[in-house]
């Protein structure tokens, strides 16, 4: 695959494109080492036996990936192993990778941000608390801003102490400027003056924070929608992605979470933060698996190039490169 | 998804009947449920693997017992289990003979650390231990503003440097700031961090050093997944923690991550949170965990909600109503707007076992009130004695509160359901043909208000 860019597109951008996977891959060091030292491991004993797959299901409910899933993608692979007569268990392994690459791929290319020709672009971020949703929106508009875009943030986070000076620091840092209203305010009033600026302003880009909300507390997510209706409303066709903000180090819960909060608003899409962080990337697989819904975004470390877009074959790479 | 894992294992011991004893094969397939939903959970794998161990162990050769099924009797050495690692009693703040008492928190990013803090200085101060808020995060933006508001919310100072940027001087001036305002306890919020951070790490240790602190506490969301081994050991390791809290604990989370880190760590869960408002965080109860583990629901929190709210002697009088099937519509409704006391309807419903899954519906707190209208616009006759209601009193009422007539007979029928209900609940015993220990349901008998 590598090789393929390299002819195509010449050897600069190969460059950029190694030193970009290369970050990736430091990003995912830690999901990638727990994860690799443990298949080698369990390819390392040869034989391909019952032993050899209950192993590898273990290895991916580690991961994070879900008992469902993992059980899935097992038995897809036994299936491999039948059709193609696999011996020994260091084949497997590409088999694994292509499984998990085809659920991964399942999802995209919806994955790109798909902006409107003739109206600004606006961006609804939501999430729990502590996901790293204003983090998200900071970098975001750093790297709009960068590629000569017109960015406006809306605080629409009023409830949280210290949530819209949060946010009017990522402004700041990105010289992007920020609707907000006092403390306390009704947030759709806030989400309403930026729409109003952004199409008297002409911005390219509005990115609207929201506050972080439990998925099952009825009344924030029904305070949720109100947000998103308004957006609607004053700008038809808007929100044009509505990401939902998720930790990488939840479990099982983030099959919830992405559930109710789709349930609720309809969510265009994922970020999915501190992935640098933990061993377990797997929540990648189980969302897009169970859910199917796409990851559009993955923080994989503290820069603003950190926050990438997700694409599969990069990301799968990272994962099993030795 | 406890009656889920019921059900499972009711299925897998059916073919038990006539055995008098459980033996390793069917063993082996009720265990292979529990480690499922155990994983589901978020239980660590190797934590989960050790515990079936155990259970296995505890399980094979035991008597079926005339009053047990099989499946509930597994179900009851699971629990008993998972309430033992979680500790057998809830562990409090240990204050310092010579205060002021210095805790530190600590904790990944986003786990809910600054609003921990201002949490455990609000429950300090009114215990009596006038707590001084540090704000050492000088990392994260707005993170000292966040601090300065919740303490101003609170009326409780916060340290916060005056601009300094070095956390570590921060702490040494909190300390003599403490001492001066003749402040008990000290809480001192650190920045967050990703556990790979080795320079952050050592800047907690570094704070660690200065301020020695009497207790460090842990913060941990509710909802981490399979990594919550790996984060509470390095801080474990790295820092060494006294105990743990546990957050975000009010969504749906089961909280395997509560049982892996204190396996691996084996220091105490002391509060888990409950909410944004800074009233919500509540000591940890190992024997609730265990129950929310497995799906059971919180039947004790219930409980003691429950107590809070409803006057005691109004229960006992309640309480012998229903022995004496004297309950009548007006008890009822006077019962239905204590039920609205307890609080929000979905979070009350979420705490009973198997209503759980409910909480996918919509639970329309507004049904209360029609209820209650129904019931308003009955006689007092009718109200005590619910059985001389015919068609044209049903057709009078539902004018009356502007009802349909479906929904008088609705109420009429939920209402002798209940009546049926509540009669077997007052019986003594009703509770242990369940399987549950014995403790579980005692306390609030008569006083459980469905």
């Amino acid at each position: 695959m590598l090789n393929i860019m390299n002819e195509k597109k010449g050897i600069s951008l190969f460059k950029t494109y190694r030193d970009k996977f290369e970050r990736l891959k430091s990003g995912l060091s830690k999901t990638r080492s727990g994860f690799l030292s443990g298949l080698t491991k369990i390819t390392g004993r040869g034989r391909i036996d019952e032993e050899f797959f209950e192993e590898l299901e273990e290895l991916l409910i580690t991961a994070d990936v879900g008992v469902h899933s993992a059980s899935r993608i097992i038995s897809g692979l036994r299936e491999d192993a039948k059709k193609n007569k696999l011996k020994e268990s260091k084949d497997v392994e590409q088999c694994l990778k292509e499984r998990i690459l085809s659920i991964l791929n399942s999802q995209f290319p919806i994955s790109n941000f798909q902006f409107p020709k003739d109206s600004p672009f606006v961006i609804m971020i939501i999430g729990v608390n502590g996901s790293g949703k204003t983090t998200t929106i900071g970098k975001l508009a750093s790297k709009y801003k960068k590629e000569g875009k017109k960015v406006l943030l809306a605080a629409g986070d009023t409830f949280r102490a210290a949530a819209i000076e949060q946010l009017e620091i990522w402004g700041e840092r990105s010289g992007c400027p920020v609707i907000k209203h006092q403390s306390g305010a009704d947030p759709s009033a806030v989400i309403y003056d930026a729409i109003q600026s952004v199409k008297a302003r002409g911005y390219d880009i509005m990115i609207a924070d929201t506050a972080g909300r439990l998925h099952t507390k009825v009344n924030l997510m029904e305070e949720m929608k109100k947000i998103k209706r308004i957006m609607g409303r004053e700008l038809p066709g808007a929100p044009h992605e509505i990401l939902m903000v998720l930790d990488a180090t939840t479990g099982q819960n983030a099959i919830s979470q992405a559930k109710l909060f789709n349930e609720a608003v309809g969510i265009t899409g994922i970020a999915l933060t501190k992935l640098d962080g933990t061993a377990k990337g797997g929540v990648v697989i189980n969302i897009i698996d169970e859910l199917k819904i796409p990851v559009k975004l993955i923080g994989v470390g503290e820069s603003i190039e950190d926050l990438r877009e997700f694409e599969p074959e990069p990301f799968v790479e990272a994962l099993f490169e030795r | 998804m406890f009656e889920n894992l019921s059900n499972k294992l009711e299925t897998i011991f059916k073919r038990l009947r006539g055995y008098g004893r459980l033996n390793e094969d069917n063993i082996r397939e009720a265990l292979r449920e529990v480690r499922i939903a155990l994983l589901e959970a978020d239980v660590n794998l190797n934590v989960v693997k050790e515990f079936i161990e155990k259970i296995r162990a505890r399980a094979v050769g035991q008597d079926v017992m005339s009053s047990l099924t099989p499946g509930q009797q597994v179900i009851k050495i699971v629990y008993e289990e998972l309430a033992a690692i979680l500790g057998s009693t809830g562990s409090k703040i240990v204050f310092s003979a010579r205060p002021p008492t210095i805790i530190m928190m600590a904790g990944l990013q986003g786990s809910g650390k600054t609003t921990t803090s201002a949490k455990l200085a609000r429950m300090l101060l009114k215990d009596g231990q006038k707590p001084l808020l540090v704000a050492a995060d000088v990392y994260r933006p707005a993170a000292i503003e966040q601090l300065n508001i919740l303490g101003k919310e609170l009326g409780i100072p916060v340290f916060n440097g005056n601009g300094t940027a070095d956390p570590v001087e921060i702490c040494r001036g909190a300390l003599t700031d403490a001492k001066e305002n003749g402040c008990r306890s000290i809480i001192v919020d650190t920045a967050g961090r990703l556990h790979i951070d080795e320079d952050m790490m050592r800047e907690l240790k570094n704070i660690k050093g200065e301020i020695k602190p009497h207790e460090i506490l842990l913060v941990a969301d509710a909802m981490t997944g399979q990594d919550a081994v790996n984060l509470a050991k390095s801080f474990n390791e790295q820092l060494g923690i006294d105990g743990i809290v546990l957050t975000k604990m009010d969504g749906d989370a089961r909280g395997g991550a509560a049982l892996s880190i204190r396996s691996v760590t084996g220091k105490p869960i002391k509060f888990i949170g409950l909410g944004e408002k800074l009233d919500q965080l509540e000591p940890f109860y190992p024997d609730r965990a265990a129950s929310r583990i497995l799906g059971m629901g919180d039947v004790l929190s219930l409980i003691e909600k429950a107590q809070d709210s409803f006057n005691e002697d109004a229960a006992k009088k309640m309480q012998k109503k229903f022995r004496e099937d004297s309950f009548s519509l007006a008890d009822f409704r006077e019962h239905l707007m204590q039920i609205k006391k307890l609080g929000p309807l979905d979070q009350i419903l979420g705490m009973i076992p198997g209503v759980g899954k409910l909480k996918d519906k919509d639970v329309d707190e507004s049904e209360l009130v029609r209820i209650a209208a129904i019931i308003d616009s009955m006689t007092e006759k009718e109200r005590n004695n619910h059985t001389i209601i015919n068609g044209s009193r049903k057709k009078r009422i539902a004018k009356g509160s502007g009802t349909e007539v479906y929904e008088v007979n609705r109420l009429l029928k939920q209402f002798v359901q209940m009546k049926k209900m509540m009669k077997q609940f007052s019986k003594p015993g009703f509770m242990k043909r369940f399987g549950m220990p014995g403790n579980m349901l005692g306390a609030g008998r008569g006083m459980f208000p469905f």
